[in-house]
């Protein structure tokens, strides 16, 4: 049986989608069959960070109507061949999703996949807490700043109470990625340290993911970060994530530790 | 901006008011958060202690804090000095 991963935070804009599809194809890149699946009906936009839009027939609405099965629905990667994507719909909203019809098709995904990838929607709402409502793991995406810390406060408290792991009395995994960290920002005390965010919201660090144009670029191009540039600072930074993920023990990378010749060369003392 | 201010402008960090504005803020919130069972304990509790020792209502908080492994209740009652002594 699979591993269900929900990608939440409560905010929009703060990276959930970048990172699901990053994730995604990072496990994937390690051999692990994955399925990433866009909760954001209505908004649908995993699709596009994958580079998959044009390939869309079927969507997550019309597996859970019975309109299309499962494997009519899911795209694979052109890519990866371990990786598949379950759009959301675009043309539908959130009550279009049902409990039970989430339930049958999270149970279903999880016999074919080893990793099955939420993508939740920003918001507390319906969809938000579909997404999460049978997963094992959480990994909450925040941004070292005051509104992004406050709602993943609070998602944390929905993981913990309205998820059928803590209904069952069950602990809920939870992780904390630090995306668009800004290591010379926080080291001048102009930006949250991540020190400052895991004390705050008392969960894990599953990674931190530098601030980047090269994942603006990767979206622009359609392609998970890691398959973009998987040599670039945020991809590294999510291979690391992801290994952790699978349960290897690796010691967390701080962007900007770790200084190249020039910088060491000429690089002013960050403090 | 003075050429004087270039030299002598001091650092003034906005990350620790962040971080100590969300640390207020985020107390309170969690505490409301789970506000059922706070009200209950609160009303329970304060009518136990109102059994024996005169107090304010408004005198009694109840904070539950969440830490990664534990949550802590702590409850905070005030008694007046002088329904202390008189109990």
């Amino acid at each position: 049986m699979g591993k269900v991963i929900v990608v939440t935070s409560g905010k929009g804009g703060v990276g959930k989608t970048t990172s699901t599809a990053a994730l995604g194809a990072a496990l994937a890149q390690r051999n692990e069959k994955v399925a990433v699946v866009d909760f954001d009906v209505g908004l649908r936009n995993l699709d596009l960070v994958m580079g998959a839009e044009r390939r869309v027939v079927y969507d997550l609405v019309n597996v859970i109507n019975g309109d299309a099965k499962l494997p009519q629905a899911l795209i694979r990667d052109k890519r990866l061949d371990t990786l598949f994507l379950l759009p959301a719909s675009q043309t539908r909203d959130k009550d279009a999703l049902t409990e039970e019809g989430v339930e049958r098709v999270i149970g279903e995904l999880k016999k074919y996949f080893d990793w099955v990838i939420c993508d939740s929607p920003a918001g507390i709402e319906k969809g938000a807490t579909l997404a999460m409502r049978h997963a094992d793991v959480a990994v909450v995406v925040t941004n070292p700043e005051v509104s992004s810390v406050r709602d993943s406060d609070r998602i944390i408290g929905m993981l913990d109470s309205k998820t059928l792991k803590a209904e069952n009395g069950e602990r809920m995994e939870k992780h904390l990625l630090l995306t668009r960290y800004d290591s010379v920002r926080a080291e001048r005390g102009d930006m949250l340290k991540v020190d400052d965010v895991l004390e705050i919201l008392s969960i894990p660090l599953l990674g931190i993911i530098p601030e980047s144009m090269d994942v603006l670029k990767a979206s622009n191009l359609g392609a998970p970060v890691t398959l973009a540039d998987a040599r670039s600072a945020p991809a590294q930074a999510y291979f690391e994530a992801a290994r952790r993920l699978a349960g290897e023990v690796v010691p967390v990378t701080v962007p900007g530790d770790k200084r190249g010749i020039f910088g060491k060369l000429f690089g002013r003392k960050a403090a | 901006m003075s050429i004087l201010r270039l030299f002598t402008r001091s650092p003034r960090r906005s990350a620790p008011a962040a971080r100590e504005r969300l640390q207020v803020l985020l107390a309170h919130e969690r505490a409301s958060a789970g506000s059922d069972l706070t009200t209950i304990l609160r009303e329970e509790i304060l009518a136990v202690i109102a059994r024996h020792v005169q107090l304010d209502a408004d005198r009694v908080t109840v904070k539950v804090d969440r830490d990664e492994h534990v949550s802590i209740l702590e409850i905070d009652v005030e008694i007046p000095l002088d329904a202390a002594r008189a109990a």
